[in-house]
């Protein structure tokens, strides 16, 4: 199957019950996968007026209690960023998928590209940490969708999955395990008396329990900077105390969130970093290297935000240099860049965007640069 | 008054208090506002209508009448500028058996939002959203709006609004909505009783409150609070099921009130159950 549907395949093992969806390419055929098989399991689809209308029907079903995601491409996740604000500060879990597009504006929609990185990152308004993970196969997007679910339900967040057209087009063999091979994880919902209950007040993990609409809670969730009860509070204190708590959840968290993968990384001098589609290009061009004698390693980020910066640091103290792969004018190679602070120099082997890099233009910037 | 009464009028719960987050109180609204009135009419309709009110949420968006959510003691959600509808729409999909009411301004709803009100109409969601149409944008200072008269005075059309509001009652009845009814804030009793309707008939209800924002928009247009409020009781008329072509508000003529629509066809949930969930 295409990654698109193994997306949806792994969404629907995930247990998520609600798609608000938008068409776009190349993200439609989740959307087509998942509205025929959600009335089946007791879910439901619906296709909204637009992005911005998607986004916020998916916030609105996670309140009532249920998983719930959206996919879309450049122009939709543009639209979506208000509403994954508000996801972010209400600390609603959902998953947002965004198969990656050339842009800007309407740009490529029919090829690939991994130019919206950074838009991931810091796309809605505001300071925050995000969760954003970049799968490299239809097999891994399927795992992955599952992922995201079960850190945007323990996390209470909004998880991204940065995925790209070609993985989104291209058909692949997926393996579905059976359901009970699969974990899937469910927000900790609220225990003890109901009128003393605080919709922020931190469990240890850094994350309040959360009550469904119609749990009898008498909620009150608002975009506005709130208190621990969710109470509007307009004063510098209370912005403070509310950011950190949105960093810290994170940030405090980053070893259970950040997956890497690591290749021949023990004796290598230099390190490919690449993430998504363009680490099958790493990978080949790796393996081309160390079979012309030159000590390459590999560096695949799976959970690109929070960025691994320890990592990057850690090996910056000891490697020639870093090359970052990625279909983008270099992004992820900016954060590379931050971490490794001068100590080792890092090149970029990137690409406008429309197609994947091959690994000749890897293996030629190894040669060029070291 | 004896003073015994008044001791124990101080005593007294306001009758609905059990409604209302009075750790929040006072709320931020200017004295004279409508947005108070229509909100206790909304609140007493909640309550009155028997329904379970565990189940019942307020969803609202921005502005003086998105604060709503924020005093209701209800699940309640002060969501993005013009985005009530389509959460409520997750909210209601998510779990059809809460009852889902929108209360927010014309701003709010029908200009940045009003994309999502005729889809949610046209699919017959089963929301009551409740607007409080003060004829500009009160929060920010008294902007025009959708719902500006031709050639009021605003803080963006200092010399007269060059546009046209919106009918918005025909607006809801050209999208499908299954109810569909205006009044003034003075008009609390006919209010209540139309919002207590709207919620417990199933189906996109929508209703139009007419309600005076005398810091921004009475102010600028020469409307002492009393004046508006005298227009809303001279120069309106009720007539239940008018023709929604009629339904200008336009105080140099009459300005139509009433129920206009009250009809049934199937909700989004249950034609979506119907067609594309397999029979058991
Ligand atoms: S600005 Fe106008 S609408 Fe807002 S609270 Fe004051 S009177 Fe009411």
């Amino acid at each position: 199957m295409t990654g698109d549907e193994a997306c949806a395949e792994g969404a629907l093992a995930a247990g998520c019950l609600f798609f608000g969806g938008y068409p776009i390419t190349p993200a439609t055929e989740i959307a087509e996968h998942i509205s025929a098989r959600l009335p089946a399991v007791g879910g439901t689809f619906i296709q909204m007026e637009d992005e911005i209308a998607a986004m916020a029907s998916v916030l609105g079903a996670a309140w009532a209690g249920k998983k719930s995601m959206t996919a879309t491409s450049g122009p939709g996740f543009s639209l979506m960023m208000e509403n994954i604000g508000l996801g972010i500060c209400t600390e609603t879990p959902c998953v947002l998928v965004n198969v990656q597009r050339g842009g800007p504006s309407t740009g490529l929609p029919t090829m690939g590209a991994q130019a919206d990185m950074m838009q991931a990152r810091w796309g809605s308004h505001g300071d925050y940490e995000i969760i954003a993970l970049a799968p490299s196969s239809a097999q891994e997007i399927f795992y992955q969708t599952i992922t995201a679910f079960n850190l945007s339900e323990r996390y209470r967040t909004p998880v991204l999955i940065m995925t790209d057209e070609i993985i989104g087009h291209m058909s692949e063999k997926v393996i579905i395990p059976p359901a009970d091979q699969i974990r899937t994880e469910w927000r900790p919902k609220p225990r003890g008396r109901k009128d003393r209950f605080l919709l922020y007040k931190p469990g240890p993990n850094g994350v309040a329990p959360m009550p469904a609409a119609g749990d009898g809670y008498k909620i009150h969730v608002t975009g506005l900077t709130h208190d621990e009860k969710g109470y509007p509070a307009m004063s510098v204190e209370a912005q403070q105390q509310m950011m950190e708590r949105l960093k810290r959840k994170i940030l405090d968290n980053r070893d259970d969130i950040i997956m890497v993968e690591e290749h021949q990384i023990e004796d290598a001098e230099i390190v490919i970093v690449s993430y998504g589609i363009s680490s099958r290009t790493s990978m080949a061009a790796m393996q081309q290297a160390r079979a012309m004698g030159i000590k390459a390693g590999f560096l695949r980020l799976i959970t690109v935000w929070p960025f691994a910066e320890e990592k990057i640091q850690a090996l910056a103290q000891r490697v020639k240099g870093f090359i970052t792969v990625e279909i983008n004018l270099g992004q992820i190679h900016l954060e590379v860049m931050r971490a490794a602070a001068g100590i080792t120099p890092c090149h970029l082997v990137g690409h406008h965007g429309g197609t994947i890099i091959s690994p000749d233009q890897v293996l030629a910037k190894i040669k060029e640069a070291f | 008054m004896p003073a015994a009464t008044k001791t124990r009028a101080a005593h007294q719960n306001h009758p609905l208090e059990d409604l209302i987050r009075s750790d929040r109180i006072p709320h931020i609204w200017c004295p004279g506002c409508g947005i108070g009135t229509a909100f206790s009419a909304c609140l007493s309709a909640m309550k009155g209508g028997g329904r379970n009110l565990e189940k019942m949420c307020m969803v609202s968006g921005i502005g003086c009448s998105g604060r709503a959510a924020g005093y209701v003691k209800l699940d309640s959600f002060h969501t993005t500028h013009g985005r009530a509808i389509p959460f409520a729409t997750g909210l209601k999909l998510g779990n059809p058996e809460l009852d889902v009411i929108v209360f927010s301004g014309d701003g709010d709803l029908f200009a940045i939002g009003g994309n999502h009100f005729i889809h949610a109409a046209r699919r017959n969601m089963d929301l009551t959203v409740i607007c409080v149409n003060n004829l500009n944008y009160g929060m920010t200072g008294g902007q025009a709006a959708a719902t500006t008269p031709h050639l009021a005075k605003t803080t963006t059309t200092t010399a007269g609004n060059p546009e046209s509001p919106f009918n918005l009652p025909l607006l809801a009845w050209a999208s499908g909505a299954t109810y569909v009814a205006r009044w003034t804030i003075l008009h609390t009793r006919e209010l209540t009783e139309c919002i207590q309707k709207a919620i417990s008939k199933s189906g996109f209800s929508f209703i139009e409150v007419l309600g005076p924002c005398p810091i921004n928009y009475g102010r600028r247009n020469r409307e002492k609070p009393m004046e508006t409020l005298r227009l809303y009781q001279e120069q309106t008329i009720i007539r239940n099921n008018a023709d929604p072509m009629d339904l200008d508000v336009d105080f140099k003529k009459k300005v139509v009130l009433g129920e206009f629509v009250d009809k049934q066809r199937p909700t989004c949930i249950e034609s979506y159950d119907r067609t594309c969930r397999l029979p058991e």
